[in-house]
């Protein structure tokens, strides 16, 4: 639509841009943000040494911001799944109200702008981390195996383990095997996390053809993974204590919180189900055990700074 | 486009305007806090 200005100027432009600011915010999948700066700043909080608080904000902001632009590219390379799966319908690029390009340019400016504050603000070291991550996320997740194979979430989810490694590089310089040991737990967390919520929802991830594990090998085999990953997470969630970076109380928050989820995964393999698989509950146990994986990690996490914070 | 559609889309394109002044604000003061907090406290 074009009108004229009075007085017969220059021409004045309206766009059919319906964006709202609201939108763009969207984009950053503030939800999946809040997990990562937790975890990052736990990273930071229990790496040894010192960082002014401004850069520490600083650097928590950077997280927080690349997590958030890799999901502005995330939701421009999967706009044709996102409008066919129920879930995510109404993000802005699916809704129109966001066009893709500009999507993608977001996500990448911001990107850019994330990965070059932090390494201002810290190191170097902590600046590669968050570009390997969003990288990672990007390119290997999304683009790569995301809709390749039933083991997307398992090898993309090392995406998701990057922030504690961040944290601690901002502080240290460095990457050493105490943030690789939080790398591990959220890594093998993951699983047994989004495979809990797949169970009931793997019929969106169906329609849009993501060979999600509940898809291609069935609920049955799920359940069994869930229960498989959450026996290996039990003990590595008491790594942090047998390593010596983490105290009895770290321990024993970390081995009930263990027990917690192994009884869930437990419940869930046990779950009354039909000849095929399906649920005979309404996959109520999976949906407790999507619940309680939340809590473990925010809890652990928790634990582990509040630990450093307070007794040492 | 109707008067209430140009209202409207002004309104959203204000609103997306002040956002993106409040980003380069943000973006400024943050440039000068991290500059400040090196200096106290250099590498």
């Amino acid at each position: 639509m074009v009108e004229t200005v009075k007085g017969g100027a220059a021409p004045l432009h309206y766009s059919a841009d319906p964006s709202e600011v609201r939108d763009w915010l969207q984009l950053l999948k503030p939800r999946v943000m809040s997990l990562v700066v937790f975890t990052g700043l736990v990273g930071l909080v229990v790496a040894p040494g010192h960082l002014h608080p401004v850069l520490a904000a600083t650097a928590i902001f950077c997280i927080a911001l690349g997590a958030g632009a890799a999901g502005a590219i995330n939701m421009w390379y999967d706009r044709d799944i996102d409008a066919v799966m129920r879930r995510t319908q109404g993000r802005p690029i699916p809704s129109g109200k966001i066009e893709a390009h500009a999507a993608l340019s977001y996500g990448v400016v911001l990107s850019i702008l994330s990965v070059l504050i932090m390494s201002l603000a810290t190191n170097w070291v902590a600046g590669a981390a968050l570009a390997g991550s969003i990288g990672f996320y990007v390119f290997v997740y999304t683009m790569w195996l995301k809709r390749r194979t039933p083991q997307n979430i398992v090898i993309g989810g090392a995406a998701g383990a990057f922030p504690p490694i961040i944290g601690w590089a901002a502080v240290t310089g460095s990457i050493t095997l105490e943030p690789l040991v939080l790398f591990a737990i959220i890594f093998i967390w993951t699983p047994p996390h989004f495979w809990a919520l797949s169970l009931w929802a793997h019929a969106d991830y169906e329609k849009a053809g993501v060979p999600m594990l509940p898809v291609v090998s069935g609920a049955r085999e799920t359940r069994r993974q869930i229960l498989v990953y959450t026996l290996l997470l039990a003990p590595l969630g008491l790594a942090p204590w047998a390593l010596g970076f983490a105290g009895p109380a770290y321990a024993v928050v970390a081995g009930l919180l263990g027990l917690g989820f192994l009884y869930y995964a437990i419940t869930v393999w046990r779950d009354p189900q039909d000849a095929a698989g399906r649920s005979l509950t309404n996959d109520a146990p999976a949906r407790r055990t999507f619940r309680f994986s939340l809590l473990y990690l925010a809890l652990l996490f928790a634990a582990l700074a509040l630990e450093h914070l307070v007794l040492r | 486009m109707t008067p209430e559609e140009k209202a409207a889309f002004l309104r959203r394109r204000r609103s997306r305007n002040l956002a993106m002044l409040a980003a380069l604000g943000a973006l400024v003061a943050l440039f000068y806090v991290i500059t400040i907090a090196k200096m106290a406290h250099p590498a």
